[in-house]
């Protein structure tokens, strides 16, 4: 290095070497930087703790009579487990043409067996989450047939306060109301006829 | 194909025109970086300001993260750290990050300390720059002291104990001051609580503050090095000092090495020794703090050591504590206390070089009788290196006034 000029701007000697170096400096240390930052982001992640708690919970649904809800809480979600009566489950085909997606072709909303006109395991019983599916409301549970504000016909269902979607008593959004999706009905399966688990499907029943 | 390329730069300087319009950037960039004139023959010694740098922000990052699982509560702080430890993801990763980050912040800010005791750098026109980086260190201390309390551990409990009752010397308000700092009638979540406000915001604030005041005064007279000559004095004709050279790109390259290096190292104790045998992280913080146990072997984490041995070896309350304060507050008057016509140890005489090696395996050698059982003869020796560590600066004016110096070379060498 000649000591008259030692400029930032010096031009080097064999630029491409420099080049090259620059090159695989920055790199490498932005594919390690990247590396470090992983440990950071994925501490965001539910813990083992929120895991643990987030584990599938046993309901007994023994005392549940038709026409009533009970609600439970899983990973922190609050779920409805509903007896529909024979009024109820018979109602449910008439109002398709009301409905935004009637035959729940949204796979995303619910397990493979609960893609049926009832959209449950069982007709008799609905277990959804009931977060109101545009921005995660708890709807009001209006079951009864009985004119609304909102609906003279109203056939019993969902009604979210916030931004005033409706669901009917399977969840199904209706038509021309802000949210677009079906309630999600979670993963869950009968351990016996009064005894309904939740988190873990009719599938994995023996791994869980 | 060259057309759009050739726009997009054009774009983008544009854009720095227009932030330079409204903003010095690129005077900052220049006077910093790319026109700052750093001497040309630093050697190992001179990683160790930037690795601080380097230690302190990961004791940011590592600490905002920590802070987020964290419960500052003494009834959940234990219970929140193994949390961390156990169920956070990554959680093990960033705390240990923390706590070795912790002992490195020390040893690199030792090594710094003792670089600028080797070449003079505290020496005028610098003596602010020394003053600021005492006041770091003393953050610094009451950050490591406070951060050691958060786990909530034994170690924990009893050091904040035994420290805060130093206070409890100063004659008269003694009493009402311990009380004070505690906030109860013993070490309680209300002091939980506030060194944790202290140790997450205020701090770490005050901590920022110095570094910038301190990187402002050393840009403003520049670096000393090993010779400890004035590159200012020879300027070629466009007024760069001549044994100068830009600190970007020679110094940024030289410390990302540096860093690199260091990186490993911190790398290699982070995962395979991050407690490090008990030094960094004592046995004894891994159990709850108990108000009614204390446990058998109360020893400060090293960095302490040499500062509690002073304080082990005087047989007076008050005037153990008053040693031990005296140990840190001599470090303000260093730069008027060497009297020296060089600054460079490589030109000092045999005595200041014998006295600054004895420095060291004083300071050393308190650290680690710190850590010992505390027998008689134990005592005597940390007894002298006590005498000897103000010896050292109370004979320093003396001894560099008389001793004969070699000369001091007109420029830097190799």
């Amino acid at each position: 290095m000649s000591e008259t000029d030692l400029a930032s701007t010096q031009p080097p000697e064999n630029p491409g070497r420099r080049r090259l170096l620059t090159w695989t400096t920055g790199v490498v240390g932005a594919v390690g930087a990247g590396l470090a930052i992983w440990p950071f982001a994925a501490s965001w992640k539910p813990s083992a703790k929120a895991r643990l708690v987030g584990a599938p919970v046993e309901v007994n649904i023994g005392n549940l009579e038709p026409g009533q809800i009970m609600r439970v809480v899983w990973r922190g979600q609050t779920i409805g487990i509903m007896r529909r009566s024979e009024r109820m489950i018979n109602d449910l085909p008439t109002l398709n043409e009301k409905l935004a997606d009637p035959q729940s072709e949204v796979a995303s909303q619910q397990p493979q067996y609960a893609q049926n006109v009832h959209r449950s395991i069982k007709p008799e019983y609905l277990v959804a989450n009931i977060h109101c599916t545009h921005l995660g409301c708890i709807p009001q549970v209006l079951p009864e047939v009985e004119a609304q504000p909102f609906d003279a016909e109203w056939r019993g269902g969902f009604f979210c306060p916030c931004h005033r979607s409706r669901f009917d008593l399977a969840g199904r959004v209706y038509n021309g109301v802000p949210a677009q999706l079906n309630l999600v009905i979670p993963p869950y399966h009968f351990i016996d006829d009064n005894t309904v688990m939740i988190g873990v499907g009719p599938e994995a029943e023996g791994a869980a | 194909m060259a057309k759009p390329a050739s726009n997009l730069s054009k774009n983008v300087q544009a854009f720095g025109a227009w932030v330079n319009e409204r903003m010095p950037v690129g005077q900052v960039w220049r006077e910093h970086l790319t026109e700052y004139y750093a001497p040309k023959n630093f050697n190992l010694w001179y990683f160790f300001g930037s690795l601080a740098i380097l230690v302190l922000v990961n004791q940011l990052e590592t600490g905002i993260f920590l802070t987020m699982f964290y419960t500052p509560h003494a009834d959940m702080a234990f219970s929140s750290v193994e949390y961390i430890m156990r169920d956070v993801e990554w959680g093990w990763l960033i705390r240990y990050m923390h706590s070795t980050g912790a002992s490195f912040f020390f040893i690199v800010v030792y090594l710094h300390m003792f670089r600028a005791l080797l070449y003079g750098s505290y020496r005028k026109p610098r003596e602010l720059i020394w003053i600021l980086g005492v006041f770091i260190l003393l953050v610094l201390m009451a950050e490591a002291f406070m951060g050691y309390v958060l786990p909530w551990g034994q170690m924990s409990y009893w050091g904040a104990q035994v420290i805060i009752s130093l206070f409890g010397a100063i004659p008269e308000v003694g009493d009402i001051l311990v009380e004070w700092i505690r906030g109860d009638y013993m070490i309680s979540n209300a002091t939980l609580n506030r060194f944790f406000a202290l140790h997450v915001v205020a701090l770490p604030l005050a901590l920022l503050a110095l570094v910038v005041l301190h990187l402002v005064a050393l840009h403003e007279v520049g670096s000393n090095n090993p010779d400890g000559v004035e590159i200012k004095k020879h300027k070629d004709e466009k007024g760069r000092p001549l044994d100068g050279i830009p600190f970007h790109p020679y110094y940024t390259v030289k410390d990302l090495f540096g860093a690199g290096v260091f990186l490993i190292l911190f790398a290699f104790v982070l995962f395979y020794a991050p407690e490090f045998g008990g030094l960094f992280l004592e046995p004894d913080n891994f159990v709850p703090a108990d108000p009614l146990v204390t446990p058998q072997h109360i020893v400060p984490v090293w960095y302490f050591t040499p500062f509690y041995a002073m304080l082990r070896a005087v047989p007076d309350k008050l005037f153990g504590v008053m040693v031990m304060g005296a140990a840190i507050f001599v470090l303000f008057f260093l730069p008027w206390l060497d009297r020296s016509k060089v600054r460079s140890i490589r030109y000092k005489g045999w005595p200041s070089k014998v006295m600054l090696a004895l420095f060291v395996v004083g300071f050393i050698r308190l650290g680690m009788l710190a850590l010992g059982d505390g027998t008689p003869i134990q005592t005597i020796e940390s007894r002298i290196w006590t005498f000897y560590y103000f010896a050292f600066f109370a004979l320093m004016p003396f001894v560099t006034k008389f001793e004969k110096t070699k000369p001091e070379p007109e420029r830097v060498t190799k």
